[in-house]
């Protein structure tokens, strides 16, 4: 096998496995005598847990226990309060966990759930977002360490002397991650040491909480993450099936499994978060922007604080002099929402893009053009210099391969029978991230490389790039390279998110393996060196070093819609993005987590949405029949190309991270075409045959 | 804790002894009258390749095929499939060779996480039967209404607007639609 070259289209390492059913999953573990659990979420939406009766659950065959608040065993709280499960009997919103039955079989602790009586006394409670809602405050930050307020110039002032105004405001309603491996863990202990196989996108960071809630040394817990079957932000965090799992394995001294039902996940691993979003642009009559004003309104739950900072995009994508971004959150009795797929890009992208669509109508100019006009030299924000930013080659390229100078600019202005077609245009972008990593590498006796980081493969091919990497730092080519991940006993590492994986654990995989490389030299050059050669690199103080630039990924994205005028249905045709995200250092995997994102876009602009229920405080969709994501027959003709980038400012690989910003213009993109062809501005996601029919007719 | 006034529950059998035939293996075994056709292939027979995405038949992570037909096996009760021929995705592959699906899902990168892909892989090769004996689906052209439309009984072509219809029972969070709709072309007739 010859060299490969930077970016080459390397087949996933472990897609064999993939296609025959050989990798293993966290649920997929069933060491001897390994017991089911099946979790029991709460029925109130705020109040206190007054009786568990379990006399019937634990009479049924093959029962084994029932862990509440009653029994189970105490743990130490860790960073995130939704870990501290069956510790007191406080309901903090439905779903909340208030038992877990635990049997023989999965089918027994099914029943032993279905037969616990649970005795609750409910308080009054308050779970519906409202613009002017008592309870809402201005937090000191917004997720990421964000501000919640910035403020430049005076905006009010330039607002109120703008020539043209736009003035709207956005609503969103929840969404749920849904990644297709419900999160799920097999717990093990072996005297003090604790083993469990769980599916999340960072093990490191899951060892470190159970070490602290079972209060053990971390050496003394191993989490396994071999596989791990999608988590889009949900399985960036602990999540309780991990501490129940240890609960009862400690407490059966058993090995215990549990796997999360589908339709109980709304409630448990976050969610995000709804937001009411007022954006307020006041330009001259050419299209510059002298005001911009992005004020968010979002949930937490009572139990975390979580501010979705869905502000944070206007602080980096257009000059305005004059500008306030802000966000106000209220603590409701909710489940605690958190991250998903481009957490405050994906939300506030939306209403940006959409109000930027607006802005061009009422100037009468392209929109393109109008964002060309805006294109900040420097961030607006912080006054930092961009590391790169290609925004405006990612439009120009986009608009030549979409075909949109062909575009009669008019709403309504085409129609196919009762379709109304239209094509709208959205800008993306996302920072760059990075994380401090360790990572080792070693010659193997024999021949070959073994390198080892405790990176997570979530599906986006981090097995398979980091191998390049390293591949690529030792010179060799990339079937000389094994690489270990997915284990806790690996060096350590950060987790698979906020599209910083690649870089975080490449880098120090790179350095790791330049190092080797330096040793095998000094050791006279051989491949197959006598001795076991070994460097470790940790980017401690280097990844984490603040850097003089702004630094964000962009990209551009084109839908072409059509809307049934008769039943109010929208159908993609076409979605097109062109990106500029630093390196690309896998094309095949590249280009299918860029369009991956965008069928999530898609998603998230015409079906996924949950409704919470006033009276019973629960997401009413809490399932794939009722939460509708996109399928096959979703999915239009897709395309995602890339502008290579040379950006020196980011990591030795120069990537700048791609697993977020596919989704980030998608939904504005598709709701601008959705204008264009209907003459209807939308401002409420997603854009349900139901909503879009009550304007046309 | 506190007795409840629910009444007592009788006891009568709640278990069978069947027998699987999996990838053309026999198993006997024990099964709970609740167990599915997807818990005793993961649990009891240590197949774990038919995945569980949402156990209620809205997801098509389980999909197997059963008699040669796809079904979602977390509907069907393992009892009821007492002696039937259930393929898995472990037994796709003919030998070291893999099914010419397996070989197009590498070839165009047909997944990503990997957790929806047997599902996708079995209902894939159901596809192609159903389209090879005739079955129309939601988009093929009626008979009689122009170009396009297949007599009744004769194969349906498998355009890509055919497979996607036939393949949406089958969810893909990461999104790899596409490529998936491309490796079936490859292999579709």
């Amino acid at each position: 096998m010859s060299h490969p070259e930077p970016g080459a289209p390397l087949g996933r390492l472990e897609g064999q496995l993939k296609v025959t059913g050989a990798a293993r999953y966290a649920a997929e573990y069933t060491p001897r005598g390994t017991a089911y659990a099946w979790p029991v979420p709460a029925t109130i939406a705020r109040g206190t847990v007054t009786a568990v009766h379990d006399t019937d659950a634990l009479a049924m065959p093959g029962a084994l226990a029932v862990l509440s608040h009653h029994n189970a065993p105490r743990v130490t709280p860790a960073d995130d309060p939704v870990l501290s499960v069956l510790q007191n009997a406080h309901v903090p919103h439905r779903g909340w966990y208030v038992a877990l039955a635990i049997a023989e079989s999965l089918e027994a602790a099914r029943g032993m759930a279905a037969a616990l009586h649970i005795d609750y006394a409910a308080d009054e409670h308050d779970v519906v977002l409202t613009e002017g809602h008592a309870r809402l405050y201005e937090p000191e930050l917004a997720n990421g360490g964000h501000p919640a307020r910035r403020e430049h110039g005076d905006f009010d002032a330039a607002y109120a002397s703008a020539a043209v105004r736009v003035d709207a405001t956005y609503t969103m309603a929840a969404q749920h991650n849904h990644p297709m491996e419900p999160h799920a863990s097999t717990a093990e202990w072996d005297g003090d040491r604790l083993t469990v196989y769980d599916s999340n996108q960072g093990s490191t960071k899951v060892r470190d909480a159970l070490a602290t809630l079972f209060e053990l040394r971390p050496e003394q817990v191993t989490v396994v993450s071999e596989h791990v079957g999608g988590g889009f932000g949900s399985k960036g965090t602990p999540r309780p099936q991990v501490v129940l799992a240890a609960m009862a394995a400690r407490q059966l001294r058993r090995p215990v499994k549990l796997a999360l039902p589908r339709n109980q996940l709304a409630a448990v691993v976050g969610h995000r978060a709804p937001t009411v979003q007022r954006l307020r642009i006041g330009a001259d009559r050419k299209g510059g922007i002298s005001a911009l004003g992005h004020e968010i309104i979002t949930h937490t739950s009572t139990v975390r604080e979580f501010v979705e900072q869905a502000a944070t995009p206007s602080r980096t994508m257009y000059t305005a002099p004059n500008s306030r971004t802000t966000h106000q959150v209220a603590a409701l009795d909710v489940p605690t929402p958190s991250w998903m797929r481009a957490p405050g890009e994906a939300s506030g992208m939306y209403a940006l893009e959409s109000a930027m669509d607006e802005l061009a109508v009422a100037l009468g100019m392209d929109p393109v053009e109008l964002r060309v006009r805006n294109d900040p030299a420097i961030e607006p924000d912080t006054g930092k210099p961009f590391s790169s930013r290609h925004l405006v080659e990612c439009l120009r390229e986009g608009a030549r391969r979409f075909g949109w100078e062909e575009r009669d600019p008019r709403p309504r202005s085409r129609r196919e029978g009762s379709l109304l077609i239209g094509t709208g245009v959205a800008s993306a972008t996302y920072p760059v991230l990075v994380s401090p990593s360790m990572a080792e590498a070693c010659t193997v006796p024999g021949g070959g490389y073994r390198v080892r980081v405790n990176a997570t493969d979530i599906g986006t091919g981090a097995r398979t790039v980091l191998a390049q990497v390293a591949a690529d730092a030792l010179g060799v080519p990339v079937d000389h390279v094994l690489i270990d991940i997915g284990r806790s006993d690996l060096p350590a590492a950060p987790l698979a998110g906020g599209s910083s994986g690649t870089a975080s654990w490449g880098w120090a995989v790179h350095h790791a393996c330049r190092r080797l490389r330096a040793l095998v030299m000094e050791a006279g050059g051989a491949e197959t060196p006598t001795t076991t050669l070994r460097a470790f690199a940790d980017t401690s103080g280097e990844a984490d070093a603040e850097s003089p630039y702004a630094r964000h990924a962009f990209g551009a994205h084109f839908a072409e819609v059509a809307v049934d005028a008769d039943t109010g249905e929208t159908r993609v045709r076409r979605l097109l993005g062109v990106y500029a995200a630093g390196r690309i250092l896998n094309s095949r995997t590249g280009h299918s987590q860029f369009i991956g994102g965008m069928v999530m876009g898609l998603g998230m602009a015409l079906l996924e949405g949950s409704t919470m229920d006033p009276s019973f405080g629960d997401f009413a969709e809490r399932d794939l029949a009722s939460y509708h994501v996109p399928t096959c027959a979703d999915t239009p003709a897709m395309e995602a190309h890339w502008i290579d980038e040379d950006d020196r400012h980011l990591n030795p690989m120069g990537s700048k991270g791609i697993g977020e910003i596919g989704i980030v213009g998608t939904a504005a993109a598709i709701g601008n075409a959705v204008h264009h062809a209907t003459g209807v501005r939308l401002r409420e996601l997603p854009m349900t045959p139901d909503k879009v029919l009550a304007h046309l007719n | 804790m506190a007795t409840t006034s629910t009444p007592p529950v009788e006891h009568r059998p709640t278990a069978s002894q069947i027998t699987l035939r999996v990838n053309g293996a026999a198993h006997r075994l024990t099964v709970d009258h609740r167990t599915t056709v997807l818990d005793a292939l993961r649990e009891h027979l240590g197949l774990i390749g038919a995945k569980k995405g949402c156990d209620h038949g809205q997801c098509g992570a389980c999909t197997v095929l059963i008699d040669g037909h796809r079904i979602n096996s977390c509907l069907t009760l393992a009892v009821a499939a007492d002696g039937a021929q259930i393929t898995t995705v472990e037994g796709l592959s003919d030998g070291e060779q893999p099914h010419p699906l397996q070989r197009a899902f590498l070839d165009h990168d047909g997944f990503q996480c990997g957790y929806c892909t047997p599902g996708q892989l079995c209902s894939a090769i159901g596809v192609l039967a159903e389209a090879a004996d005739g079955h129309p689906s939601h988009v093929t052209p009626l008979p009689g209404t122009g170009s396009g439309a297949p007599p009744p009984g004769s194969p349906v072509p498998l355009t890509s607007s055919e497979i996607r219809e036939r393949m949406s029972g089958n969810l893909c969070r990461c999104g790899a639609y596409t490529n998936i709709v491309d490796a079936i072309e490859e292999v579709a007739p």
